[in-house]
């Protein structure tokens, strides 16, 4: 599935007030692509991504996906946090978008297992998400997209709440996946290491009103690991992403300042 | 930590002895002629009046009155109240339609209304149960609405980005994420329905528990007073306790604190 985003604005209304989130951002995912999306914090990157799932509609611009407008196709989403159902056992979170079109239970489940097994919780199938950990939701969360056998992922920041091994061990984990399954994953995050474990490019957001400022390629070849990240061509890479990141960051920072 | 059966077994112990101890000390005190019996009657004497009245049937005339004006009462208040606040936490325009008849009409007392609905209803059984209804129908409408507005919105976007209907987004998704604060209000109007209906029989019936402490009162038997403020204590007591259980059964997130701090 290929995915292309033209001169998307949004603006939100606060009575009399505009704000301008998102500003003629252009942007191709290609088939199969692991693209991240890097910014600071308050950029508005969750504001994009939410117009990318359709769960937001851009104030001008178009989402085009391979090549057709407004087709809708199956995406799924993996939020920040909290988007596993806390009143629903494991397997029944899991199987959500499957339940909701109407797949019945027993292949639901069967396919369900499948990708609990895949993120290392089929063991905890019909357990309730309170009793788990934030991690093992996130990795709920994850199954819950891949079953869905959509033709985007797109994920929002969903390891930002996790501390560092967990974190390492989920990225780990989706690469396998996606590697298998081949899809084209457009992924938020705050964090340069994060991109470039990941990614095959990156685009760097301005903040607020957020803009793409650079889009760069990681050319550091797969399978990769966290032994990678001391490699020179990761440190220069995440040197020159600092770089163009650094001034934004400042920028939204002192936003900060200005609001409170 | 010690493990939780032991724990548990210890706090009921320990309430034991507090309540015990201080029914000793109670019976003690009366016996040497510290407490006046004409307002302090002792504790034996209080519980022989318990059984002699539940041996005689006397209680379980007022008590069965009693808990079926709180069984109708709260169930037809409860139900509207959940149905129509779910149906205001969902659309703005019914909500801004009747929010300005509830914010009018809630704080209103709902034992001052009494005479009024008596009026209307008559001194019978109905006037009562509308009574108490009408305490729990806002207590109800009021949480269950609270509770629809305040689900977290990454709960919807899910259930859209999954392709949920809206039936399937209220049933999957609404109504559960809900649940809590329309226990909340539940467990209010429980409460609330005890209280009214107390008050009502103060005033208003020759049978109940609230008639049996204002008759006990008129007639100066202290014993049968306390017999009366008992049973209220054990009915709160009891309620509160099944409630509490039914809670763990059917809600049994709430109150986890990784849960609740995504609510905004």
């Amino acid at each position: 599935m290929r995915l292309e985003c033209r001169y998307l604005n949004k603006i939100f209304w606060e009575g009399e007030k505009e704000t301008r989130v998102i500003s003629d951002i252009s942007f191709e995912a290609r088939e199969g692509e692991f693209l991240c999306i890097l910014g600071p914090s308050g950029c508005g990157k969750s504001t994009l991504l939410r117009m990318i799932a359709g769960l937001l509609t851009p104030s001008s611009g178009e989402v085009i996906y391979d090549g057709e407008r407004n087709s809708g196709p199956l995406n799924s989403m993996v939020f920040q946090e909290y988007g596993v159902f806390p009143w629903m056992n494991v397997i029944d979170n899991v199987a959500f978008g499957l339940e909701m079109r109407g797949v019945p239970r027993d292949e639901r489940y069967h396919q369900s297992i499948a990708y609990l097994k895949k993120v290392g919780l089929s063991k905890y199938a019909y357990r309730n998400p309170h009793e788990l950990s934030v991690g093992m939701r996130q990795r709920i969360a994850l199954a819950r997209a891949f079953v869905n056998h959509p033709s985007i992922l797109l994920m929002d920041e969903p390891f930002g709440s996790l501390d560092a091994q967990t974190r390492l061990i989920l990225q780990d984990e989706l690469l396998k996946i996606w590697k298998e399954q081949q899809k084209t994953v457009v992924f938020v995050t705050h964090d340069i290491d994060e991109a470039i474990l990941l990614g095959d490019r990156v685009l760097v957001m301005t903040s607020v009103p957020g803009r793409i400022k650079e889009v760069m390629t990681i050319g550091i070849p797969r399978p990769r690991s966290l032994q990678m990240e001391s490699s020179k061509e990761f440190i220069e890479l995440r040197m020159k992403i600092w770089n163009c990141i650094r001034s934004e960051v400042e920028k939204a920072m002192s936003h900060d300042h200005d609001e409170s | 930590m010690t493990n939780p059966e032991n724990d548990r077994g210890y706090k009921v112990l320990l309430q034991l002895v507090i309540i015990s101890g201080v029914l000793g000390i109670w019976e003690i005190a009366g016996r040497m002629g510290l407490l006046n019996p004409l307002f302090f009657p002792v504790p034996s004497l209080i519980f022989m009046t318990f059984f002699s009245m539940l041996g005689n049937g006397e209680i379980s005339e007022h008590l069965s009155i009693t808990l079926f004006r709180v069984f109708f009462g709260f169930l037809l208040g409860t139900v509207p109240g959940i149905i129509i606040g779910m149906v205001m936490g969902v659309s703005d325009k019914v909500r801004l339609l009747i929010d300005p008849i509830v914010s009018a009409t809630y704080p209103i007392p709902k034992l001052a209304i009494f005479p009024l609905l008596m009026v209307i209803f008559g001194i019978g059984e109905v006037s009562k149960i509308v009574a108490i209804a009408l305490g729990c129908f806002f207590l109800a409408l009021i949480n269950s609405m609270a509770g629809v507005r305040s689900i977290n919105k990454v709960y919807f976007d899910v259930a859209k980005n999954y392709g949920a209907s809206k039936k399937q987004l209220f049933t999957k998704v609404m109504l559960p994420a809900s649940l809590p604060m329309i226990f909340a209000g539940i467990r209010l109007a429980l409460g609330t329905s005890l209280l009214v209906v107390v008050g009502l029989e103060f005033v208003s019936a020759n049978k109940g528990i609230g008639a049996l402490i204002w008759y006990a009162w008129e007639t100066f038997e202290i014993e049968k007073l306390y017999v009366g403020i008992f049973i209220c204590a054990i009915l709160g007591i009891l309620s509160t306790f099944v409630l509490k259980k039914a809670e763990e059964r059917i809600v049994p997130w709430i109150g986890r604190l990784s849960y609740n701090a995504g609510r905004q």
